[in-house]
């Protein structure tokens, strides 16, 4: 086949799905910013190896999972919702679409009190000891990223209610979504380096 | 009722005439509007592109000028130009200049320039994010150098280890300076990487698909794709730096159980990857470019652009070779020690491949040869010096001695500045419609050549007779008196000829022979185009069935025949294609933004924040980050005319 001329036939205009430049363009973010948390990880591992080998780590044993946990469960159901959201607006449903990104909302909002929350019930600050500077670091650069999302979910839900978005335009929810999704599944890497790695030890 | 119907259309496909009715509506759709709205708010990727060379160059000069300073005080021994706190800041401040604001935007301001022209579109995919990455650029480098003016610049070498770098031995703002200005370039560098990629994977000329791409796609998104997974390391170990300095963590502390090693792991897994980013696309615009003056294709084009992917993820596995020397295991050593001897191979297949186009060509002896010639030769020279010193042995010998200075001038300047030298000749008649003086080019280029090998080569022999680096001024009777003045001269040598190229490009802007649409006959499809282009660049999209376009009718390399005359006309408001990312085949009519100011404000209000850590303001960061969000709004809030909301759009 050549390609010599353009085919007799209609081009979608303008923002579509995965053929706008936005969504191409968040899929780049995402791998420069999962570099970011690549490297925030080795910084972990690294540290953590070259401790003298009578010293325990963490310093105040692995942390407690009570308030964790349930939050994990929040962060992954507000993934949920808002591809239940997307999936919606996809089949015309501007109703489901700004349910999904409230539940999404709320359930973000949840799980960043309770980080704060954990944050308020450790018995060090980043200052206190190497362990200490890399916990706060590693979460304080999700939680930023948590909240960079929330704000994203936030005007998608304002666009939603404005009516911008229909069947065919909803490129803004895909690439959103894209990043919230990346967000969720980021937590899940700290969530195995903090809660997880020290009671496998 | 909106119909499916209005979210669609057939392109009208019509002959291309620059000076027709069509032409004219396009002008009146991509022109950047006069005022100061437009000079703050275009997006056009020529203007863009244009600034990112000029301001590069603005850098090169000022690193040039910090190290003819230097080299002063290195002339002779026992000189008293600098005292040894300002040597520290020059020499610092001229590497950062020269490795981080000059190296890598130069070639951003080719690429920015170019892309859109050689791939057959009419702008980038991202144009508001071009103009963002320009002006984080430039506040990046405004940022550093205030710090420089008020006598806070770097002070630790562009490499910047701590302990030194760390608060106890260096209190002043020098490092904080450095770390927040450089995380600030770093992200100007990201936006920008990011908008490469997407570029080449979507708005390129139908039948352009991915076996057809010029060199130059290659070698910058290459580079880009490395930028992306490289600079959040080195922008984390500068976050780190910052924040043990003026909040108290201890990553680089070691009596509380950081680790300064960590450091040199971050810096350098940024830091090797990055000096083939900023060489890999200068590598590609002599690929591009060379061919055209041995009046023939690269040879082995398929084999050299493989040469690039490979020379990029190998070049992910050699950072410790800039580490041989701090006491890591023998086996770790002597993984990187194999790797940096492999990462040989690729760069030889583009070397025998340059040579080969040469050797089987017909050379044209001209101010852009001479230069790309003598870039294959210099690259030889920095190559072999440094597969030396990727063994270990070697290594140990030669290790922070003039040898590795000499090494990293014969790669920078040889590989990157030469390439540039040549695509500045070769290229400015298509960006200013004039061609650069030939007279003066050759003094030009025989002054920057004989300055350049007089003044850096005999580094590599100061290296050998164990002159370290960063030394500020040596005794007498050391043997190094003689090596010294000879650098000294053959940089101002090397000066000279750059200020005879400044002198030709102010001289040749308006008064140079009138260069039309192709003066070198090339193959590309920027040179199927007016010059300078018009600020649509097509007046029809073309489409594209070889590796040479304007070619074909000599090569008959394929069956089909490109499409330069006739093409897709989208002319309803700003508008290209995008295609699918392999085949190059139209799956979208994208709606193109207009001008807008909300990426400087934005790019304003985010070195506002950064100005806000470097005083510890939070006011100052919270009334940047307020203000910053509202420029992203308004920047990103959904519009009808870009097809982004319900509303049909023509």
């Amino acid at each position: 086949m050549t390609y010599l001329t353009l085919e007799e036939r209609p081009l979608p205009i303008g923002s579509i799905g995965t053929r706008s430049s936005g969504w191409w363009a968040m899929l780049f973010v995402i791998i420069t910013e999962g570099a970011i948390f690549v490297f925030l990880q080795f910084s972990y591992y690294y540290i953590a190896l070259q401790q003298p080998p009578a010293a325990a780590w963490p310093p105040s044993g692995p942390p407690a999972m009570d308030l964790s946990l349930p939050s994990t469960l929040i962060l992954l159901a507000s993934s949920a919702t808002f591809w239940w959201g997307e999936h919606s607006i996809k089949c015309g449903s501007r109703l489901w679409l700004t349910l999904g990104l409230l539940a999404s909302l709320v359930l973000g909002a949840v799980f960043v009190a309770i980080q704060g929350l954990e944050w308020s019930h450790q018995h060090f600050n980043y200052a206190t000891h190497i362990y200490g500077s890399l916990y706060f670091t590693l979460t304080g650069f999700h939680i930023a990223h948590v909240v960079v999302g929330l704000v994203i979910i936030a005007a998608l839900l304002a666009w939603s209610l404005l009516g911008y978005f229909n069947g065919a335009r909803y490129a803004a929810v895909s690439t959103g979504g894209l990043y919230w999704h990346f967000v969720d599944a980021v937590w899940l890497t700290l969530f195995f380096t903090f809660y997880i790695m020290p009671r496998l030890r | 009722m909106v119909t499916v119907a209005d979210y669609s259309r057939v392109p009208e496909v019509t002959p291309a005439d620059y000076g027709s009715p069509l032409a004219e509506r396009l002008e009146t759709l991509w022109e950047t509007k006069p005022g100061l709205i437009g000079w703050f708010g275009t997006v056009d990727h020529k203007e863009i592109g244009l600034r990112y060379l000029v301001t590069s160059f603005a850098f090169l000069i000022l690193g040039g000028i910090e190290a003819a300073v230097m080299r002063l005080q290195l002339s002779w021994h026992d000189q008293t130009v600098l005292t040894p706190t300002q040597y520290n800041e020059l020499f610092s401040m001229h590497g950062v200049t020269m490795i981080f604001l000059y190296a890598m935007p130069v070639l951003s301001g080719f690429s920015n320039y170019l892309w859109p022209l050689i791939l057959g579109s009419r702008d980038m995919a991202l144009p508001r994010l071009n103009a963002f990455s320009y002006w984080l650029y430039l506040f990046s480098g405004l940022f550093l150098y205030a710090g420089f003016i008020i006598g806070a610049g770097p002070n630790d070498g562009w490499f910047n280890y701590v302990p030194y770098a760390s608060k106890p031995y260096n209190p002043g703002l020098n490092q904080d300076f450095y770390a927040l200005g450089f995380i600030l370039f770093g992200l100007s560098q990201t936006v920008g990487g990011i908008n490469f990629m997407v570029t080449a994977l979507r708005t390129r000329a139908p039948g352009m698909s991915i076996n057809r791409f010029p060199m130059m796609i290659w070698g910058t998104l290459t580079a880009s794709a490395g930028n992306l997974l490289a600079i959040p390391s080195v922008s984390l170990a500068f976050f780190m730096l910052w924040t043990d300095r003026q909040l108290g963590t201890h990553f680089y502390n070691a009596p509380e159980g950081g680790q300064p090693l960590l450091w040199q792991h971050l810096f350098w897994m940024f830091g090797h990857p990055w000096v083939y980013a900023i060489v890999l696309p200068a590598m590609s615009m002599v690929s591009d470019a060379l061919p055209v003056f041995c009046r023939r294709p690269l040879v082995a084009q398929t084999a050299v652009a493989l040469a690039t992917v490979v020379t990029m993820i190998i070049g992910f596995g050699v950072w410790v070779h800039h580490m041989f020397a701090t006491g890591l295991p023998n086996l770790s050593m002597s993984f990187f020690n194999a790797a940096s001897l492999i990462i040989v191979v690729p760069s030889a297949i583009s070397v025998f491949a340059w040579i080969a186009t040469i050797r089987t060509g017909r050379f044209v002896l001209c101010t852009a040869s001479l230069f790309f010639a003598s870039f294959i030769f210099l690259f030889v020279i920095g190559g072999v010096s440094g597969f030396l010193t990727a063994a270990i042995p070697v290594d140990w010998q030669v290790t922070d001695t003039y040898f590795v200075v000499g090494h990293i001038h014969y790669v920078l300047i040889g590989i990157n500045l030469f390439a540039v030298m040549g695509g500045i000749y070769f290229w400015f008649p298509k960006m200013t419609g004039h061609m650069l003086n030939e007279r003066l080019g050759r003094w030009n280029f025989w002054l920057m050549f004989a300055g350049f090998n007089l003044g850096f080569f005999p580094m590599h022999i100061a290296g050998l007779l164990g002159m370290p680096r960063r030394i500020y001024t040596f005794p007498d009777g050391v043997g190094w008196n003689i090596v010294n003045l000879i650098t000294t001269l053959g940089a101002y040598l090397f000066a000279i000829g750059f200020v005879v190229l400044l002198a030709n490009v102010l001289l040749s802007r308006k008064h140079g022979a009138v260069a039309g649409p192709n003066p070198w006959d090339a193959a590309g499809l920027e040179w199927s185009v007016p010059s300078p282009p018009p600020p649509y660049n097509f007046v029809v999209i073309p489409t594209v069935s070889s590796r040479h376009p304007l070619w074909e009718d000599r090569l008959r390399e394929t069956e089909g025949h490109s499409s330069i005359h006739e093409g897709a006309v989208l002319d309803a408001d700003k508008e290209t294609l995008g295609v699918s990312t392999m085949d190059a085949i139209p799956d979208v009519i994208l709606k193109m933004p207009h001008d807008s100011v909300m990426p400087f404000v934005l790019a304003l209000c985010i070195t506002g924040v950064f100005v806000g850590l470097l005083l510890l303001s939070l006011v100052a960061i919270g009334t940047s980050l307020v203000l910053g969000l509202v420029a992203a709004l308004v920047w990103l809030w959904p519009r009808a005319e870009l097809g982004q909301r319900t509303e049909a759009v023509p």
